[in-house]
């Protein structure tokens, strides 16, 4: 009897085959899938989603109160028919180069200059982080009174100095250099930082072989410290292009677009659609995009350049 | 807790905050509670103002049993950047506060409720002047409450006057005596100022409106740039004159409305172009000195830009909330001797009362009584206003031109040319600003 009790009950639940091997991984993964996804929803929601409906808006006309209506391509008209248009582009590129020349070079000579120096290093690389950790908005406060052609600490040294004085943000020659030199002084420490990582990591007897082979300073560099960071080199470059074409705050805070549209940026010109032209956020969202579409064109050309490295 | 049900608690617990997220409450409106927002109250750095809300608040309250009250306190109470969003959002108050700036853009975009057959809830409508409730008015609709209303003139430093020997009574009338005069001030060293002007942010462009105007000239004329004229020339050729042969205009391109009063509180500037409140601002917001400031009517006086704001009305607020919310405009913005016009209560707590900031009822019996109170309770020197409301009533009040905020931004750039090219060819500048004004105004 106890054999044909038990006996039906095992032919009747199926023997549990064992799990896959790529079951047992899922399950396995499980809590990580949780993690992911709640991470996924996050950027779904606050990043993907804010870039579909910027793509979706600049081909709309909308008040955000009734729905929106399509317009095709005529925000986009409107922006590139803009007299501004085609000085704000030039204005990102030149601020673009500018903020490359200054804010790419000086921050990786600091950083070398760090990593060779053997005392005060510590106290030194925090002296040279503290901007970062000043709010924007306080670092341009501090430059508009630097850069005030009356009392103005920079126009006061110069003049200290017996050199005549600069107009600085009020002259169509000086302002966009001018943001440039704000937007160095803000960035200078996290590139630093960076630059130092990756110099730390520069193995010390590719130094000492070059040395014994009789390299001074400059072949050092030359030959050792930038081929050893190469990679981090093209990143940040990357980076920086990426950063420094979306310029806002600069103009926005130290010089309105002018003297005479002068330091008028993309970023800038896209405000001024969305906010003081009467909420015209179709034609800021067509700015926006060419402006990401041109981003994109960059991040592809570094990417493709970083794969040839590797 | 294992990280397997922290993560699935995670992802219900976002998926559940953003469900709430597009929630909102609802007002019954038919017979219960009706609850309403209301913008602009005072911040909390300002205790006494506040207090003097939420007191208007409650009185409110008790005199409308069925209505409740939440004010909040965002400052600048209107403010562009956010407003759509709001609106959108559901954000928006029941009540909001819009500046004669964007009358148009607001009412156009129907971001504003049509409340002409409940005009009739705010019992001082019919005084306020016609000409100003024309402007909250689009196809026979009326949109709003206005409830400021002045016109733009000349703000000076008296005591800046008299260090240049000059008569703080006897203010400039034409552009050449404001020119005489910033010369004598620019004299008293290289810190001071003789006229303060802006060149960028769009401000360069809305004081080249208000300068084009005073001398007889216009910004728009069916639908076309009509700044290049004679009078253009000449707001840009006298500020050239001062900057570069005087240099009594400083060196600075000054941005953002509140740079110029900072300058003017901090005692160095002689002269601006701005509205009476002004110098409420000037006094209040940037501690300048309560005795130093006078207003006279706008340079040649020819026309005035007007400025001003309105209430309007949430266009998804229901018909118990619409009139709850003209109520309390009536209650708090339109009544003499109530919430914005309590003088008394002004003076007592602190606040800059006498400046003729408002000139909305006119000469009706309301504004009459306006005026009398505000001088009775006045805490400024009253008699320093006095040249321009002698002037204000001959001269044209002039409304802003279509495309504002888009003409300015084209004449910031000839206006900062002026500021800091010696050599900035006028003509030029202004052909240039035509050609560029001209294709923003032949879009619809």
């Amino acid at each position: 009897m106890e054999t044909l009790t038990v006996e039906p009950q095992r032919r009747t639940a199926p023997r549990r085959r064992p799990p896959s091997k790529r079951g047992r991984a899922a399950r396995r993964n499980l809590s990580a899938y949780g993690f992911l996804c709640a991470a996924l929803f996050c950027f779904a929601m606050f990043a993907w989603w804010p870039i579909v409906k910027e793509v979706l808006l600049s081909f709309q006309s909308t008040n955000l109160v009734d729905p929106p209506t399509w317009v095709g391509l005529d925000n986009f008209r409107t922006v590139v028919h803009d007299p501004a248009f085609g000085q704000a582009w030039r204005n990102t590129l030149v601020f673009t180069l500018l903020a490359l020349v200054c804010g790419y070079i000086i921050p990786f000579a600091v950083a070398i200059v760090l990593n060779e120096l053997r005392h005060a290093r510590a106290y030194l690389r925090f002296v040279v982080y503290l901007p970062v950790m000043l709010p924007p908005i306080v670092a341009v406060l501090l430059f508009r009174w630097f850069y005030d052609p009356g009392p103005g600490l920079f126009n006061q040294i110069l003049d200290f100095v017996g050199l005549p004085t600069l107009s600085w943000l009020d002259s169509t020659s000086t302002a966009l250099i001018s943001l440039v030199i704000v937007s160095t002084w803000m960035n200078l420490g996290s590139g630093v930082l960076i630059y130092l990582a990756a110099l730390q990591n520069i193995p010390g007897d590719l130094y000492e072989a070059a040395e014994l082979d009789g390299a001074g300073i400059f072949k050092r560099i030359w030959h050792v410290t930038i081929p050893q960071t190469r990679l981090i080199l093209l990143l940040m470059l990357m980076l920086q292009i990426v950063a420094t074409m979306q310029v806002f705050i600069e103009p926005y805070m130290l010089t309105g677009g002018g003297p005479e549209n002068a330091t008028v940026t993309v970023a800038y010109l896209m405000y001024q659609y969305a906010f003081v032209y009467g909420g015209n956020y179709g034609a800021g969202s067509a700015l926006g995009l060419m402006l990401m579409v041109a981003l994109l064109a960059v991040a592809a050309v570094q990417l493709r350049l970083t794969r040839e490295e590797k | 807790m294992k990280p397997r049900n922290l993560a699935i608690l995670l992802t219900t617990g976002l998926a559940l905050t953003a469900t709430a997220c597009g929630g909102d409450s609802s007002d019954d409106g038919a017979g219960g509670k009706v609850n309403i927002t209301v913008a602009c109250q005072p911040a909390k750095t300002a205790p006494k103002q506040r207090q003097a809300w939420n007191d208007d608040v409650a009185a409110f309250e008790k005199a409308h049993p069925n209505v409740k009250v939440k004010s909040t306190d965002q400052q600048p109470c209107f403010d562009p950047k956010t407003f759509a969003a709001k609106l959108a959002g559901g954000q928006m108050e029941t009540v909001f506060m819009v500046p004669v700036t964007n009358y148009a853009d607001v009412i156009s975009k129907r971001q504003a409720k049509d409340i002409t057959g409940d005009t009739k809830y705010v019992k001082n409508f019919g005084d306020i002047k016609q000409n100003v409730r024309d402007m909250v008015t689009k196809d026979g609709k009326v949109y709003g409450i206005p409830n400021v209303s002045y016109s733009v003139g000349l703000v000076y430093n008296r005591a800046v006057f008299k260090k240049a020997g000059l008569d703080p009574d006897s203010p400039p009338k034409t552009w050449d005596e404001v020119r005489a005069a910033a010369k004598k001030i620019a004299g008293l060293g290289k810190d001071y100022v003789g006229y303060g002007e802006y060149g960028g942010g769009n401000t360069g462009g809305w004081h080249f409106a208000q300068a084009i105007y005073s001398r007889g000239g216009e910004m728009v004329q069916d639908h076309k740039a009509a700044f290049n004229s004679a009078e253009g020339k000449a707001v840009l050729q006298t500020l050239h004159d001062m900057r570069w042969k005087d240099n009594s205009t400083g060196s600075k391109v000054n941005i953002g409305w509140e740079s110029l009063m900072q300058l003017m509180a901090a005692g160095k500037t002689g002269m601006m172009l701005g509205a009476p409140d002004v110098v409420t601002d000037v006094v209040q917001k940037f501690q300048g000195k309560v005795d130093d400031y006078g207003i006279t009517g706008i340079p040649d006086g020819k026309a005035s830009l007007t400025g001003g704001e309105a209430y309007m009305i949430n266009p998804k607020a229901n018909a118990a909330q619409t009139k709850a919310g003209l109520e309390w405009i009536d209650f708090q913005f339109n009544t003499p001797g109530k919430g914005r016009f309590d003088f008394a209560r002004g003076k007592a707590n602190g606040e800059a009362v006498g400046v003729p900031n408002n000139d909305y009822m006119g000469d009706s019996p309301t504004g009459k009584k306006l005026a009398e109170e505000r001088k009775a309770n006045a805490s400024l020197p009253v008699e320093y206003y006095e040249p321009y409301v002698a002037t204000s009533t001959s001269v044209e009040p002039k409304l802003e031109p279509e495309k504002a905020q888009e003409l300015y931004a084209v004449l910031d750039v000839a206006m900062s040319a002026v500021l800091t090219r010696e050599n900035a060819d006028i003509d030029q500048l202004l052909k240039d600003a035509e050609s560029k004004a001209n294709s923003i105004l032949a879009k619809s």
